[in-house]
């Protein structure tokens, strides 16, 4: 069974961030965390603000991923996302700053601000922590 | 003919020309790099998103979403992507031509999204209405930047002041090829002609599972993204081909000044052995002269 790979593929606008065969992958879908195991059937579904988590020749890999798509077919994989870091990459300080601003454009609530996007962000940048302290 | 003094300063000051020149040379190479980089490897994401957007649409049939809706093309807007600053060569103006041409053969109702101050000088020039300008964007394209201008398009199209929008930006082909093109961003036509993914055929038509269940809902969700990523695709397109457009200027302007440096300092030689030479004439007479 080990022996059983599927394809994973995550791009960004940037650049690609991973490529490479991986045996089971746990995604944040909209409609609540999904594991895709090789051979799973088609599927397409936007991704939420989240944690992906992958094994990887043996290692478990964890990704903060900033919402994005997810195509499945044929063993493969492909993530479109907006961001991803590795943990390691995570930058505390800039999440922390990200934090406070999301949160200090809610409480203010002046009228131009755009609720929607602060929200987000703010979404982002917890997420952010948050997988840096499960470590 | 110019004195041997004249000839010597213009020299000198070709010479400190051709200094800049091959400076400006450098840096926008070394930017070119850059921005070549970036542009390269943004191209898996736009490939594979359109791929996705073809299959979604493929899955869906027909879809009503607001960003696809065909209305007759009443008010149109361009969004037009030049670099901020000149000495590129043709860059610039290639783009404006392109834009003004297709601008002028439509019979609608144009308005601008000027990106790039080049653009919006020009346009402002001759009259456009212009609804919304980036100017300053440096060397480094940021996302947020196409998301901007994304929302902008977005919200005008769904509200209907939009009837159709283009994207004028200048391709990126290689290092001495840029092609200005006019692409349409919406109403969106699903790409029909995805590429198929790599290491599978034609064949299967996969039945996909969607999630939320309609498919509809899943494009109405990719739509936004797809559209950000064209724009954000041309505006890195842009800039690899404004840094090695100039490049390119900057490398023939240095070989221009060699050139000129060179038939300056013939003529220098050529004045000064005439002056030379009638010194020699004039001790020979004055000597003569004395006997």
């Amino acid at each position: 069974m080990a022996d059983v790979t599927q394809r994973l593929e995550i791009v960004t606008p940037e650049k690609k961030a991973f490529s490479d065969e991986i045996s089971i992958l746990i995604a944040p879908g909209v409609e609540g965390e999904l594991g895709i195991l090789p051979r799973h059937a088609a599927l397409i579904t936007p991704l939420k603000i989240g944690l992906l988590k992958f094994d990887h020749n043996g290692e478990r890999i964890i990704m903060t991923i900033s919402g994005g798509f997810m195509e499945v077919r044929d063993s493969r994989i492909t993530i479109l996302a907006t961001a991803v870091e590795r943990l390691e990459e995570i930058d505390v300080a800039r999440a922390e700053a990200a934090k406070q601003r999301a949160e200090e454009r809610l409480t203010a609530k002046t009228p131009d601000i755009d609720v929607i996007r602060a929200e987000l962000a703010l979404k982002r940048a917890i997420n952010r922590l948050k997988s840096k302290q499960q470590i | 003919m110019a004195s041997l003094r004249d000839i010597r300063r213009r020299i000198k000051s070709t010479e400190n020309m051709q200094k800049i020149t091959k400076a400006m040379k450098a840096v926008s190479a070394a930017k070119m790099r850059k921005a070549q980089e970036a542009v390269i490897s943004a191209r898996p994401y736009a490939k594979r998103i359109r791929g996705v957007m073809g299959r979604i649409a493929a899955a869906s049939g027909s879809v009503n979403d607001p960003l696809l809706a065909v209305r007759e093309p009443k008010k149109v807007a361009y969004v037009i992507i030049t670099g901020d600053q000149g000495l590129c060569g043709g860059f610039n103006s290639n783009v404006i031509n392109m834009a003004n041409k297709t601008m002028k053969s439509d019979s609608a109702e144009v308005s601008l999204i000027a990106v790039g101050r080049k653009s919006r000088d020009f346009f402002r020039r001759t009259g456009y209405k212009i609804d919304a300008e980036y100017i300053g964007l440096g060397n480094d394209i940021k996302y947020s930047t196409a998301r901007e201008i994304n929302s902008i398009i977005v919200n005008k199209y769904s509200a209907a002041e939009y009837d159709a929008v283009y994207l004028v930006y200048s391709q990126f082909v290689n290092i001495l090829v840029q092609n200005p093109v006019v692409m349409k961003l919406l109403p969106a036509d699903a790409p029909t002609d995805a590429p198929a993914a790599e290491g599978e055929g034609q064949a299967q038509k996969a039945n996909y599972i969607f999630e939320p269940d309609s498919p509809q809902q899943v494009l109405a969700q990719l739509m936004p993204t797809y559209l950000e990523n064209a724009i954000y695709q041309g505006l890195l397109e842009s800039k690899a081909g404004e840094q090695s457009a100039r490049m390119t200027a900057m490398e023939n302007s240095t070989k221009s000044a060699g050139d000129i440096i060179d038939s300056l300092t013939l003529s220098m030689n050529r004045a000064r052995q005439a002056a030379i030479t009638s010194e020699i004439s004039e001790i020979v007479g004055g000597a003569a002269a004395l006997e």
